[in-house]
């Protein structure tokens, strides 16, 4: 599936809630099931600053698509960050580095990324981003 | 419900309870819940009596102070004045001269370390401040220490957040050029013994600055009993505009003192040769002032002082039993901060859950509350937390308030638990 086909899925997927609750309570279920990262990867190399909440975000590379790997001290955040990576991870990296990541506002969620929140994921997005845009440049210059 | 009715100086006093009404923001909703607001520590709301006065101050006051020869410049000017000495009648400042107007508790900070410290410290000498502080009142002192070479000495925090004053004792000696606490910790609501503090730091022959920027909006500060040197705090803490606060300081010392920015009003006369600086306070006000923010820290000092300081803290030690006891019986909820002397902040953890999605869920409650560290990093270290969730209190909050968040922790950690 390409990325906006996922987006597409998850706004569809959050279309069936009611009510906050149900979204949280589906966003915190989300939180709890996302693979732990390996202990090894949870160092300060690897974490993103957030004021409110921490973020540990690995990235790597396997036949020219990036993956993520990714963690949060906070179980809401770690919910989120289980959207991204379904979105993003296995993903092209010029798509990466090129996609909008509309869905986040069509589900109710844009209030998690604004800077007064301060927990990281603002910041998670870039960096994935960032990968993305790196890996791009990697592949260009190997062709 | 019983109606207290406080007695002073021979007026009666409003009943504290009556407060809530006049504070519009508190009649309206957040996320489609009443809002209920528990983040005073951070900023307080503002009565419709402040409100007003900014309104009427640009309506029908508005003009440059200090300057104009025209009478509406006058009138500003008395208005602009008439606070300067509202502030001091308030911390009982022996001269109105002592009151500074600055930017908040910090700047206030600031201009001590970089005038008063600056002339005054000498590579070796120690300042000492304590654990509980507000990065305000520590960075401010750590640039000036690496800039003249002093080093900083830290009093310890207890378990139930109170000061280690033995260990305060042991800190104190000759090398002690200043000692600076806050009144109020901002994270956990403890009040420190200022004046016992400052008793203290004055047999050692140093000079004290306390930062009474949570302290307030509680009632009564006494400068002039207190003995320090330098105390500061901030107008939007105390029901005043943002942007406007206070730094009081002994006159001999703000005397001795050099200016700390230059600029118009602060300015005896200028000549390219040779400036000659105002007398106090003007010294230290350069440039023109947050004007509307000195007339609505007037406004929120009357307004204040319509109660009883005693019935404010009944009030707000009622708030805090009650709020303590509710909490307490929530599974896995643990406070941090359990002195008995203590303001009306709750500094709180649950158990399986991190403070952030706590007020995560709060917020969507309608409940307003300060998660994180609070500025307060090295506390948050001395504790071995991340930070946590603080519901902290003022006047106009009732019990209903407190049951609200009672019940919101209690569906916030069965959703995350």
């Amino acid at each position: 599936m390409s990325i906006n086909e996922k987006q597409d899925q998850i706004i569809d997927d959050f279309s069936l809630f009611d009510d906050w609750m149900q979204k949280y309570d589906y966003i915190i279920d989300l939180g709890k099931k996302l693979p732990i990262i390996e202990q090894e990867y949870k160092t300060e190399d690897y974490q993103i600053k957030g004021c409110q909440s921490r973020v540990w975000l690995r990235a790597y590379e396997q036949d020219g698509k990036v993956f993520f790997k990714a963690d949060s001290d906070a179980v809401i955040t770690r919910g989120i960050i289980a959207l991204l990576i379904e979105v993003l991870s296995g993903q092209k990296a010029d798509d990466i580095a090129n996609s909008d990541l509309y869905f986040i506002d069509r589900i109710g969620l844009k209030e998690h990324l604004s800077p007064t929140r301060s927990n990281g994921l603002t910041s998670m997005i870039k960096h994935m981003k960032y990968y993305g845009l790196g890996l791009k440049k990697k592949l260009e210059n190997h062709e | 419900m019983k109606v207290a009715t406080g007695k002073k100086a021979g007026f009666d006093c409003r009943p504290v309870e009556s407060a809530r009404e006049d504070f519009p923001i508190l009649k309206t909703e957040m996320n489609g819940h009443p809002l209920v607001f528990l983040d005073s520590a951070a900023s307080s709301q503002k009565p419709q009596a402040v409100i007003e006065a900014i309104n009427t101050y640009y309506t029908t006051q508005n003009a440059n102070v200090h300057r104009g020869v025209y009478t509406l410049s006058q009138q500003a000017t008395d208005l602009f004045e008439e606070s300067r000495l509202a502030v001091a009648r308030f911390i009982n400042a022996p001269s109105e001269k002592e009151v500074i107007f600055v930017r908040g508790a910090t700047e206030g900070i600031n201009l001590v370390a970089q005038s008063y410290g600056r002339a005054f410290l000498n590579a070796g000498d120690e300042i000492v401040l304590s654990e509980l502080e507000h990065h305000s009142n520590i960075v401010p002192w750590q640039i000036l220490a690496e800039e003249k070479n002093l080093s900083l000495k830290i009093i310890p925090v207890r378990e139930d957040g109170s000061l280690d004053m033995d260990a305060y004792k042991k800190l104190l000696s000759s090398k002690t050029a200043l000692v600076t606490v806050n009144h109020i910790s901002n994270a956990l609501g403890t009040i420190n013994p200022v004046e016992e503090i400052t008793k203290l730091a004055k047999e050692c022959g140093a000079a004290v600055l306390i930062d009474g920027a949570q302290a307030s909006i509680h009632g009564s500060i006494d400068v002039a009993s207190l003995g320090a040197d330098f105390y500061v705090f901030s107008g939007h803490k105390m029901l005043g505009p943002t942007g406007i606060g206070v730094l009081w300081g002994r006159e001999d010392i703000l005397e001795a003192m050099p200016p700390w920015q230059g600029g118009g009003e602060m300015i005896q006369s200028v000549s390219f040769e040779k400036t000659t600086y105002n007398e106090l306070p003007f010294k230290f006000e350069a440039g023109t002032p947050h004007i509307e923010g000195v007339v609505g820290l007037k406004k929120a000092i009357d307004y204040l002082s319509q109660f009883d300081p005693a019935d404010i803290i009944h009030w707000e030690r009622k708030l805090l039993n009650h709020c303590t006891a509710k909490l307490t019986a929530i599974p896995g909820l643990r406070i941090i901060g359990t002195t008995q002397n203590k303001t009306s902040v709750v500094s709180f953890l649950v158990e399986g859950t991190h403070p952030y999605d706590l007020g995560i869920i709060l917020d969507k409650l309608g409940i307003a509350v300060r998660t994180g560290h609070h500025c307060t990093q090295p506390l948050m270290e001395k504790y071995g937390i991340p930070g946590t969730v603080r519901a902290s209190m003022a006047l106009y909050n009732n019990k209903e308030d407190i049951d609200r968040l009672a019940e919101g922790v209690e569906k916030a950690r069965n959703m995350l638990v």
